[in-house]
């Protein structure tokens, strides 16, 4: 049996090593996000508000004055449709938790503290109090490091030449890596970029990144066609 | 300090669909039953977004761009995260002075 105390310490045991980590891509996104024209207060605004990394990253790549509202807000919901498959897989083992703990608890569900929440579940009853340990200090963090990047970043000036434009590129292609699933992925890769580069040569931003998705999904979808058949056999059999 | 309102709207908006995407779950737990291809598709949306957003600065841009996304790749391979982004800024700089 956990106490209360031992779970605030569990938890905060846990997140540490993601906090650590995520705090120079904080930094990094402040900074680029300042380039971009956006103030320190805007950037912490946007981080409170939506905390997600990659919907954030790929914002602040899109963002050009006035707001492409429209496309922004479809691209964040495409980056984070996955939340709903988490959220789902998560759900039945939240039931130590009251209603609006749940609400209020799962607007900060990323990646990092999902994954750790389903790990803590398969050894021990998820508490509130460890879900908050973990939450608290990993939302502190990314507010604090993408506010300062904003505040470092209105300073350094031009990021283009420092090569911190490329910065992003680089940083999602290394997502990528960390999203790859062999075959699949890589006609995924293929089509959503050969289609989004096409479209943004001959349409033009910000259609690119919808005609990019849609393409890496119809292709992830034909690619899975071939092996996803056999699995299905095998597990009615 | 200034918060441009159109800014404001987008955050709000970006906001609000995030979440909905968090507590959507709550609803689904146990209903969701997603085909293999579907569930294909489905993991494929966070890199073929990815890509769609980057593929103009990597592939539209310049050969410096270019040049240096291949090796970014690379490194994406056997590199942990902040390392693949020193070796691509990295590799930016110096083909953008040589190309």
């Amino acid at each position: 049996m956990s106490t209360m105390r031992d779970d605030i310490r569990r938890g905060l045991n846990d997140i540490w090593p993601a906090a650590v980590a995520a705090a120079p891509i904080g930094l990094l996104f402040g900074a680029v996000a300042a380039s971009k024209g956006l103030s320190p207060l805007e950037v912490f605004l946007m981080s409170i508000m939506v905390f997600a990394g990659g919907a954030q990253f790929a914002a602040i790549e899109m963002w050009a004055s006035p707001a492409p509202v429209a496309a922004l807000v479809f691209s964040t919901l495409l980056i984070n449709a996955r939340h709903v498959l988490m959220g789902a897989s998560l759900a039945p083992k939240l039931q130590g938790f009251s209603r609006w703990q749940k609400f209020l608890g799962l607007y900060y569900m990323a990646d990092e503290n999902w994954a750790l929440a389903e790990k803590r579940a398969r050894t021990h009853r998820l508490t509130p109090a460890y879900w908050f340990a973990m939450v608290i200090p990993f939302v502190t963090g990314w507010l604090i490091n993408s506010t300062l990047g904003a505040m470092i970043g209105a300073v350094l000036g031009d990021p283009k030449r420092l090569g911190a434009d490329f910065a992003f590129t680089a940083l999602f292609i290394a997502l990528v890596a960390a999203f790859w699933k062999g075959r699949v992925t890589f006609w995924t890769v293929a089509a959503a970029g050969i289609a989004s580069a096409v479209t943004y040569r001959l349409v033009g931003p910000p259609w690119h990144v919808a005609a990019g998705a849609l393409c890496g999904l119809l292709a992830a979808w034909l690619a899975a066609g071939g092996e996803a058949q056999p699995a299905t056999e095998e597990v009615k059999a | 300090m200034s918060v441009d309102p159109i800014n404001l709207l987008a955050f709000l908006g970006m906001a609000i669909v995030t979440y909905v995407t968090r507590v959507a779950g709550l609803a689904l737990a146990g209903r969701l039953s997603l085909s293999p291809r579907a569930q294909a598709a489905f993991d494929a949306i966070p890199p073929a977004v990815l890509i769609a957003v980057i593929a103009p600065s990597a592939l539209a841009t310049g050969w410096a761009e270019t040049a240096a996304a291949a090796i970014t790749a690379l490194a994406a391979t056997r590199l942990p995260l902040l390392g693949v982004v020193a070796v691509g800024v990295v590799a930016v700089v110096g083909f953008r002075i040589v190309m």
